[in-house]
């Protein structure tokens, strides 16, 4: 995305595509599988989704890239890689590469791409993902898309990354046209998760980096995992309710929770409620939060601006409550109800409680 | 120390208005501000200064009015301000933008000294690449440190850092070696106000103003839309969803309201029951 003007760039908008001779040779679609302590990132799954369908219609191998400590994990994390759809698998096993750091992650992976040439590489918009795509793009004097929220090719095989801009209120289209590889990054939950086959099986291409711990000059002193308590699991939800500042106190916050507790769901937020310090920075939903993709989504009190609409359009169902008739999250909610949300909330929980209990039922029946 | 500080004037995107016919962003009147995230690091750097001494000097890409950002930055509490500013610029993208400041921060270095930590903004309000801090340091072949939520401690005799970085699921302490470029997360640090002495002096200020030239880049072909790799080739606003919500009528109770309205989400999609007794029971 262009950092200065986000204006059509019209005197080469229309440039016709010459790709230079030396990068006639790139092929392939890679993703970056990415894996630490033996975890895999389910963005990579989503990605080899994405990738799957660029791949088929370029109609090129559709790769999945492996960089790790050698060992168990890592190998795991290729088998899984063929299982969501990759085609061939390029492993990089060194002990340098155990945790995530720039200097060794960014080396391995230039290497790679210089030596196997793939037509497009795409990465999660994670920390680890943004990190390494800045580095690895400037390396390779290439054009990187970030955060993209679409992924297609074009009648003449370029690939057509489209992101939001200005905040969420305009989408826009871009091109990397006469260099190699195409990068992208795209957010967790922005594409669909694909069906997963175990029958799948690829082919293993086992590459050796050029990197020596002598040379890398960041150490590692300590990882510090997340408390349980405090990992969201919000992007993965299939139930989320969240309140936004209809709610009007951090007290009343408290009736999301409620009622989350009560459906076994994640709760979550607008912008405002973080920036206020009723919930944490790793509830709030949207654009610059988290996108999620639930069976349903409950939103109380909530506008609906852009910056939020972007993070939940992928939700099957999304409920809204709100005050104002005319407020915009009617404009993309399913279901909804012109209310007070702080008297609906009890109300819903009790009445769902209800309802999904069974030993509540029974109680009820006799 | 010398420490160096990218910043961004941006549009205030929360004031930002799409034009309804021609989907094309009204500017006109929008105020403009310091890109939100570079301020925690402005503030760290200004820190670390108060720390240890020597002088922080912030720099921006951008048209001449950015120079507004350059004084507020020196009115924060910013020792020098440099403003790189040339039509050639125009149209950059984010390798483009990497380009243009590595250079002029070797310029930096060339006329006032090494600088031992850069510091740019996680990412900006308008662009939101998270791009331009690995970019820089890449191009001036720095250690970088992104996504940093505190600097547990500096030494610059010995030339060494440790900082806390937020990771995939925990947090990595790292330990590096100056010089290195680091990006802080928001809500990080407070930021300051600046004294009456700094808006003073921030008034008066000579703010270095540079061309292409002046910065010594020669190669202009790596500037502006020449030296971007990428093209955008469309604009537009995301298409409304046709229908608008179902509206459920209220109710004389809330009680009743909300059975009605369980009732219409099981209508509409069945299945979702079974899933959500089954959540509910924890399952
Ligand atoms: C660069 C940028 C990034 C952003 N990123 C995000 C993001 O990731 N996520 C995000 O959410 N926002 C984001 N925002 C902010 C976004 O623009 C909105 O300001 C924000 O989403 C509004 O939050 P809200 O709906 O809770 O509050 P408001 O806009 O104040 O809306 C409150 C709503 O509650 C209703 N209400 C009032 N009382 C009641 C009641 N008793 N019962 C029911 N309804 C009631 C009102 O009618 C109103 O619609 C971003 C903004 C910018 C500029």
């Amino acid at each position: 995305m262009s950092e200065a003007t986000a204006a059509p760039a019209q005197s080469r908008a229309n440039q016709k595509k010459e790709l230079p001779e030396h990068f006639r040779d790139y092929k392939h679609v890679w993703v970056f599988i990415e894996q630490e302590r033996g975890e895999v990132h389910p963005v990579s799954w989503e990605l080899l989704g994405a990738g799957r369908k660029l791949a088929d219609k370029l109609g090129v191998d559709l790769a999945g890239v492996v960089l790790g400590a050698p060992g168990e994990g890592t190998r795991k994390a290729v088998k899984e890689a063929f299982h969501y759809g990759a085609d061939v698998a390029y492993l990089v096993e060194d002990p340098i590469l155990t945790d995530y750091r720039n200097e060794p992650y960014s080396k391995a992976l230039t290497q790679l791409v210089n030596t196997h040439k793939p037509e497009i590489l795409l990465l999660g918009a994670t920390t680890l993902g943004r990190d390494l795509a800045g580095s690895v793009a400037t390396t390779l004097l290439t054009g990187l898309t970030a955060d993209c929220t679409e992924l297609a090719v074009d009648a003449d095989g370029s690939l057509a990354a489209t992101r939001p801009t200005f905040g969420g209120s305009l989408l826009c289209t871009i091109y990397t046209l006469n260099y190699r590889p195409q990068m992208a990054t795209v957010r967790p939950r922005q594409m669909p998760m694909p069906a997963r086959d175990e029958a799948k099986e690829g082919r293993i291409v086992e590459f050796k980096a050029d990197l020596d711990e002598e040379s890398i000059i960041t150490k590692i002193l300590k990882f510090i995992p997340d408390r349980e308590s405090s990992k969201t699991n919000l992007a993965f939800a299939d139930v989320v309710v969240a309140g936004g500042l209809g709610l009007q106190s951090a007290e009343n916050f408290q009736l999301v929770r409620n009622l989350a507790t009560t459906l076994g769901a994640e709760f979550g937020g607008s912008r405002p409620l973080v920036q206020k310090g009723w919930i944490g920075a790793d509830r709030q939903i949207g654009q610059t939060g988290k996108t999620i993709r639930p069976k349903l989504y409950i939103a109380a009190g909530i506008s609906g601006a852009i910056q939020h609409r972007v993070g939940v359009e992928g939700a099957d169902m999304i409920v809204a409550i709100n005050t104002d008739k005319n407020a915009p999250i009617f404009d993309f909610a399913h279901l909804g109800i012109v209310t007070d949300a702080i008297r609906l909330l009890p109300a819903l929980t009790e009445a769902f409680r209800r309802r999904l209990s069974p030993h509540q039922r029974d109680r009820l029946a006799s | 120390m010398k420490i160096l500080v990218c910043i961004k004037q941006v549009p205030d995107s929360a004031q930002i208005r799409v034009h309804p016919v021609t989907n094309t962003i009204m500017r006109q009147g929008v105020p403009t501000i310091i890109n939100p995230y570079d301020l925690f690091s402005l503030e760290e750097a200004l820190r670390l200064r108060d720390k240890f001494g020597g002088e922080v000097t912030v720099l921006t890409m951008g048209p001449p009015m950015a120079a507004d950002s350059l004084r507020k930055a020196l009115a924060i509490g910013a020792d020098r301000a440099v403003l790189l500013t040339d039509r050639f610029f125009a149209g950059s993208d984010t390798l483009a933008t990497t380009y243009a400041l590595a250079q002029a921060i070797r310029k930096i270095q060339e006329v006032f000294g090494e600088q031992d930590i850069v510091f740019a903004g996680k990412q900006t309000i308008d662009g939101d690449t998270a791009q331009v801090g690995p970019g820089v340091a890449k191009r001036l072949e720095l250690l970088q440190l992104t996504y940093v939520s505190k600097i547990e401690n500096c030494e610059p005799e010995k030339r060494e850092i440790i900082v806390e970085r937020r990771a995939e699921g925990g947090v990595q302490i790292l330990q590096t070696k100056l010089p290195c470029l680091i990006t802080m997360l928001e809500g990080t640090n407070e930021i300051r106000r600046g004294t009456i002495d700094d808006s003073l002096r921030a008034a008066r200020a000579e703010i270095v103003t540079w061309s292409a030239k002046d910065a010594g880049i020669a190669d202009l072909t790596k500037c502006g839309l020449k030296g971007s790799p990428t093209i955008v080739k469309k604009v537009f606003a995301p298409t409304p969803r046709s229908d608008r919500a179902a509206l459920i009528e209220p109710a004389k109770t809330a009680a009743e309201s909300a059975e009605a309205l369980i009732g219409a989400i099981f209508a509409k999609k069945a299945s979702l029951e079974s899933d959500m007794a089954k959540l509910a029971s924890g399952s």
